[in-house]
């Protein structure tokens, strides 16, 4: 395996890497400007990014506006994720034909392309982890999910800035990457110049960019600390805290916090939250059949747990009030996830606080049941629970 | 994803065949399905099923649902279900005729644990349909009489119309070592036994607590209260047994429907132990 020591490429060097992943195949995928956000889709050239523009969240707001540079990625998270590919919206599961009394199921689905993805944060790539947990690490595995996961290239980006939504620090999975990506950029704008600090996270990765030809093949010791110091600057502009300490615990004995009402009043069910959170899996499946009943194909589709139907057993839904149907989110997000899986499902990431109508705020409903725990039992003290 | 239809990918149906239909009672029906010619070598798509498992049944066109295996547990050559028609997708189901195609995935789910049951009495307590998870479990004892205690089976019905499988329970009564009691909400004329929900049954029954293990199966409010009485009555929570129902659309864990707490009902469940379900069922609205 090459080492690992950080490189420097320019701006043209980064143009000809999409070029090269395209040349290996793969289809590369990343942000791109649409209908005032940025949203990932098809990148086939430099300019299909987001260049000089940035974005403003807010609790329940999201603006774009132009930067006064040519940054290609100098702005946060949008309202997709990756799990867009990973774990599609809407995919069909089979398609079957009747024929007499029996049916045969045909499996002819073509096998999804190879993608690159092109510009994953670090609780991104956290949140994939996540996913992976829950769709391959698990007694069952996802065939759909593992087809798609499979052979992804990640060009991982450090986040050189956060959104005032962003509290990565708190669940400890950013702003600086890690864990598993093949390259990771951290771009350096501003007096003139425009560079990238990148390593190679795998043998893939390090291929690739012996490919590139990179302009330092070391990066100069300055630049790495300029680097260094731009994630860190994200880090230090993070202002939203969740504090993690013995979450589970705290959710887990405050079931009858009068807080579940009060959410409950603001709350619309709409369930924003849930369809633009990394890391929320819940599917439903729908049945469809031709007028002849011959053809009949099932899809799967992203739920949520903030629909009526959702819980619906014969007799009536086991959640029909609002205030179970946000208590359940927030109490999987953060505390059963952990039985579940082992890890928070949170990231931080902060996309549930910025596309919520309303402007809920989980960071804000967990301080408000911390700071008046309903139950008098002690919470047990133990480690925090973020993300390992 | 070339993999031809069903041998590796768990969450596509195998066509099975109708092979009998049986009407319980007026609204409640038991299929008898055939596996395919050729069964495919995957484990996932034997017969073989512990009692208390669940397959997801797939009706053409329409939806599908999680029913539990009422059959043998030793008849290998088939698998058989007992379908209460509340809806659009059961009504269908009960509907089929003798060679109709039904998509079977499955087994899926915790079983019963006759393991920890051998050498025990065994109390089988149902509600209505619950009594359909579990016959497996009647059947198994029977068939292997010399590894178990006493069978007590304790059930509930609305009315005695709504009793399944009456020939077998009369038959099973009077089999040696087995008790069977069965009581409904209303009786009518002709109904000359017991009246009342199901733990009124218990004051008939000579229970040996430390040496019983009870599962019961049927709508959660009778489970809470038949807990409730086994534990008064001195059975150990983890001596009980219950069959938790959720809604359900894959049975593998990914469409999150079924979470009960930090249970997926699915694939940690149906059955758990009284002792890990207790704070749950306290929760409303969980
Ligand atoms: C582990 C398990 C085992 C079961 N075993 C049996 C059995 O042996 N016999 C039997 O008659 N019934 C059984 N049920 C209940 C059965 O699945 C429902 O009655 C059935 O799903 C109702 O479908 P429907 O479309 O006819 O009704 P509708 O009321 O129209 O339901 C619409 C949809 O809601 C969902 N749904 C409704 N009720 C339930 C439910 N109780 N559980 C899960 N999903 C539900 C289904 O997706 C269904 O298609 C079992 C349920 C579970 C979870
Ligand atoms: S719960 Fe909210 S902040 Fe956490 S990962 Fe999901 S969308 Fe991001
Ligand atoms: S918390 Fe906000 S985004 Fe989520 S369901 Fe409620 S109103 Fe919608």
């Amino acid at each position: 395996m090459a080492t690992r020591t950080p490189a420097l490429l320019t701006l043209e060097q980064i143009e000809r890497l999409v070029l090269l992943l395209h040349g290996r195949g793969y289809q590369v995928v990343g942000p791109t400007v649409r209908d005032g956000a940025i949203v990932y889709d098809v990148v086939e050239k430099l300019s299909d990014l987001p260049v000089g523009w940035t974005d403003e969240q807010e609790a329940g707001r999201y603006r774009l506006r132009r930067r006064n540079d040519e940054a290609l990625f100098g702005y946060v998270v949008g309202p997709q994720s990756w799990k867009k590919y990973l774990h599609p919206a809407e995919v069909r599961l089979l398609t079957a034909e009747r024929s007499g009394h029996t049916f045969r199921i045909l499996n002819n689905e073509p096998a999804p392309p190879r993608r690159a993805f092109l510009g994953v944060r670090a609780c991104e790539l956290a949140a994939i982890a996540v996913q992976d947990r829950v769709l391959q690490g698990d007694r069952y595995g996802d065939p759909i999910y593992a087809a798609r996961r499979e052979g992804i290239f990640i060009v991982a980006v450090n986040c050189t800035q956060a959104a005032p939504t962003c509290f990565c620090t708190s669940m400890g999975t950013g702003p600086r990457v890690r864990g598993a990506f093949e390259l990771s950029l951290t771009e350096l704008v501003g007096l003139g110049k425009h560079e990238f600090v990148v390593e190679a996270g795998s043998d893939a990765g390090a291929e690739v960019l012996a490919e590139l030809a990179p302009a330092q093949a070391v990066a100069s010791q300055a630049t790495c600390q300029e680097a260094e110091a731009a994630v860190e600057r994200a880090a230090s502009q993070i202002q939203r805290r969740l504090d993690t300490t013995g979450i589970r615990d705290l959710l887990y004995s405050n079931f009858d916090h009068p807080r579940w009402d009060n959410v409950a009043q603001r709350c619309l069910t709409c369930a924003n939250c849930t369809m633009v959170c990394p890391t929320c899996f819940c599917t439903t499946v729908e049945d469809v059949s031709d007028v002849t009943g011959t053809h009949a194909e099932r899809w799967r589709k992203w739920d949520s747990c903030f629909t009526q139907n959702f819980s619906y057993i014969h007799g009536g839904s086991v959640r029909s009030s609002a205030k179970s149907r946000y208590r359940q989110w927030m109490t999987h997000k953060l505390a059963s996830w952990i039985d579940q899986f082992g890890s928070s499902g949170c990231v931080g990431c902060g996309r549930c606080i910025t596309w919520c109508p309303v402007g809920i705020d989980i960071t804000e409903e967990v301080r408000a049941i911390r700071e008046s725990p309903a139950s008098s039992s002690q919470v047990r003290k133990e480690s925090s629970h973020g993300n390992p | 994803m070339m993999a031809t239809a069903a041998t590796v990918d768990p969450m596509l149906p195998q066509p099975y065949s109708v092979r009998q239909v049986v009407k319980e009672t007026s609204d409640t029906f038991t299929l008898t399905l055939e596996p395919p010619a050729l069964e495919p070598s995957s484990g996932v798509y034997r017969n073989r099923f512990q009692p208390g498992q669940f397959s997801m049944l797939w009706v053409f066109g329409v939806g599908e649902l999680p029913i539990s295996i009422s059959g043998d547990p030793a008849a290998r050559d088939r698998l058989v279900y007992t379908v209460r028609s509340v809806g659009q997708a059961t009504q269908t189901l009960v509907s089929c005729e003798v060679g109709d195609a039904v998509g079977v995935r499955g087994p899926f789910g915790t079983g019963w644990p006759m393991q920890q049951a051998q050498g025990r009495d065994v109390i089988v307590i149902a509600g209505g349909i619950g009594l359909a998870p579990l016959r497996p479990v009647i059947y198994e004892v029977l068939h292997n009489r010399e590894k178990y205690g006493r069978l007590v089976i304790l059930y509930g019905a609305r009315s005695p119309h709504d009793l399944l499988y009456r020939r077998e329970l009369t038959a099973w009564a009077r089999q040696r070592e087995t008790q069977v009691l069965a009581t409904v909400d209303y009786g009518g004329l002709n109904w000359h036994g017991n009246v009342g929900v199901v733990t009124t049954l218990f004051k008939y029954v000579r229970l040996q607590p430390t040496r019983s293990l009870a599962f019961a199966c049927g709508p959660e409010i009778m489970m809470r209260f038949v807990a409730r009485d086994l534990e008064t009555n001195g059975l150990a929570r983890e001596n009980i047994y219950l069959s938790m129902e959720r809604n359900m659309k894959c049975a593998l864990g990914f469409c999150g429907h079924c979470q009960y707490g930090p249970h997926f009902i699915c694939k940690d469940g149906p059955i758990f132990s009284y002792d890990r379900m207790r704070p749950l069922l306290e929760k409303y609205e969980l």
